[in-house]
């Protein structure tokens, strides 16, 4: 059996509308992932400590709150600092166009915005993950 | 060899990449499991069973902030099914744990059942063993939402906890044979519900049929509020102290050790078997033999046992 690709969904910040994490959760699993989805109002602690012991390829957050430019760069950050940034780290949800260069350079992979389909994402996760 | 350095230190993203290792039976991962078994061994296990929704992760999010009262070293694994179609899959323990992934005394895994039945998945014994040289006093495992007949946590845990509802049927349900009879602590969880008392008396009454030494506790418990969890662990305790009073702690293990040896054996032996060339060509003439109705299953099956050699 091919090894599955392990993300680990999550919402950092204060906004309570998972939806769209359920659905990309939903998507990968269909997809042959296997998804940890640790739900609402993560701390970017929380979400790296997580990532570690669940020995994920994939960060998949989603954000709503309009946080990003906070909470992104600190998960990047963390990673760095635990030495893990072979994990392919991504983010979606409500994000200016901007936005997006910073978010980029602070050491986010890829960022999709609302209207991507889901197919999308699973393409790029297959395509960017640590072989 | 550096990851099993790190994880007899206790770090945490060796454990972890060591437990992916043999989840994914990377190349190595045999030589592994060798080398940790020595120092394996010295965990409580605690195994967490029962129907799905019962409250579980709830449950074991509670017991675990409890016991780290104590500032034991703890570790989780929370298993959940993977989809049979697309062998994916959502694990969603850890929305219940939170809390628990900032406590630097805790590890949290989580595992997909990749198609292996009984409750478990086929590396939670692996990852156990792992978790425990790693240094977690406890480890807490926590099964898929079982049925009727999900028992094979028993054969990996020291205590079994059994959690159950209000609700989920008649005194029938209780007495049928499987998964009611491996409980050693019972739970009744959300017993702020309708019919707690009644689901207590029902698997009380079954309990009194029971022969066994050890008469296991029915608690009642509100895992959301908190409520009932020192008395489970009480329980937990109790039931610690008579296994090591009467020596069927080490009865277990040792009946345990046969199994693993046993199991190894019935995976390597069909490789073995039907990887020999000789042994193929043989089962595809007999085979043909069998289709034809020249000769009947058993007496080809027998032939080929004839030829093996071991």
């Amino acid at each position: 059996m091919d090894r599955p690709i392990r993300v680990l969904v999550s919402k950092p910040g204060l906004d309570g509308h998972d939806r769209g994490a359920k659905v990309i959760a939903r998507a990968l699993r269909d997809a042959g992932m296997e998804v940890i989805y640790t739900g609402l109002r993560q701390t970017p602690e929380q979400i790296v400590n997580a990532a570690i012991q669940e020995d994920v390829d994939v960060i998949a957050t989603s954000i709503l709150s309009g946080a990003h430019g906070t909470l992104l760069p600190k998960i990047a950050e963390l990673l760095k600092e635990q030495g893990a940034e072979d994990i392919l780290f991504i983010g979606g949800g409500v994000i200016p166009d901007e936005d997006i260069p910073e978010l980029i350079e602070s050491g986010v992979k890829a960022i999709f915005t609302p209207g991507t389909p889901t197919s999308e994402t699973v393409e790029f996760i297959v395509n960017n993950v640590r072989k | 060899m550096d990851l099993l350095q790190g994880l007899k230190k206790g770090n945490k993203r060796a454990a972890a990449k060591l437990i992916t290792m043999i989840e994914n039976r990377t190349e190595g991962y045999q030589d592994v499991l060798k080398e940790i078994h020595k120092s394996s061994g010295k965990a409580y296990v605690i195994g967490i069973t029962g129907p799905p929704g019962a409250g579980k992760s709830t449950l074991t999010d509670k017991l675990v902030k409890e016991i780290r009262k104590q500032d034991k070293k703890v570790a989780i694994i929370a298993i959940d099914p993977t989809s049979p179609f697309s062998g994916g899959s959502i694990l969603g323990d850890r929305i219940r744990m939170n809390d628990l992934s900032l406590d630097p005394g805790v590890f949290i895994r989580s595992m997909g059942t990749r198609g292996h039945l009984g409750g478990l998945s086929v590396a939670t014994k692996s990852a156990i063993k792992i978790l425990d040289v790693y240094g977690a006093e406890y480890i807490f495992v926590e099964t898929v939402g079982v049925g009727q007949s999900e028992i094979e946590i028993v054969k990996s845990a020291d205590t079994t906890v059994m959690v159950m509802v209000p609700g989920l049927g008649d005194d029938i349900q209780a007495i049928k044979a499987g998964i009611m009879e491996i409980g050693d602590v019972f739970v009744i969880n959300k017993a702020d519900r309708d019919g707690a008392n009644r689901t207590r008396a029902e698997i009380e009454m079954m309990l009194d049929f029971s022969n066994s030494e050890f008469k296991p506790a029915v608690k009642m418990a509100v895992a959301v509020d908190g409520k009932g969890i020192n008395d489970i662990i009480d329980e937990i305790e109790r039931h610690k102290e008579y296994l090591i009073k009467t020596d069927k702690y080490h009865h277990n293990r040792v009946t345990s050790a046969r199994e693993e040896i046993v199991e190894i054996i019935k995976e390597n032996i069909t490789d073995k078997i039907f990887n020999d060339h000789l042994i193929s060509s043989q089962l595809a003439e007999l085979t043909q033999k069998v289709v034809k109705r020249e000769i009947d299953p058993y007496t080809a099956g027998f032939n080929i046992l004839k030829s093996i050699k071991l």
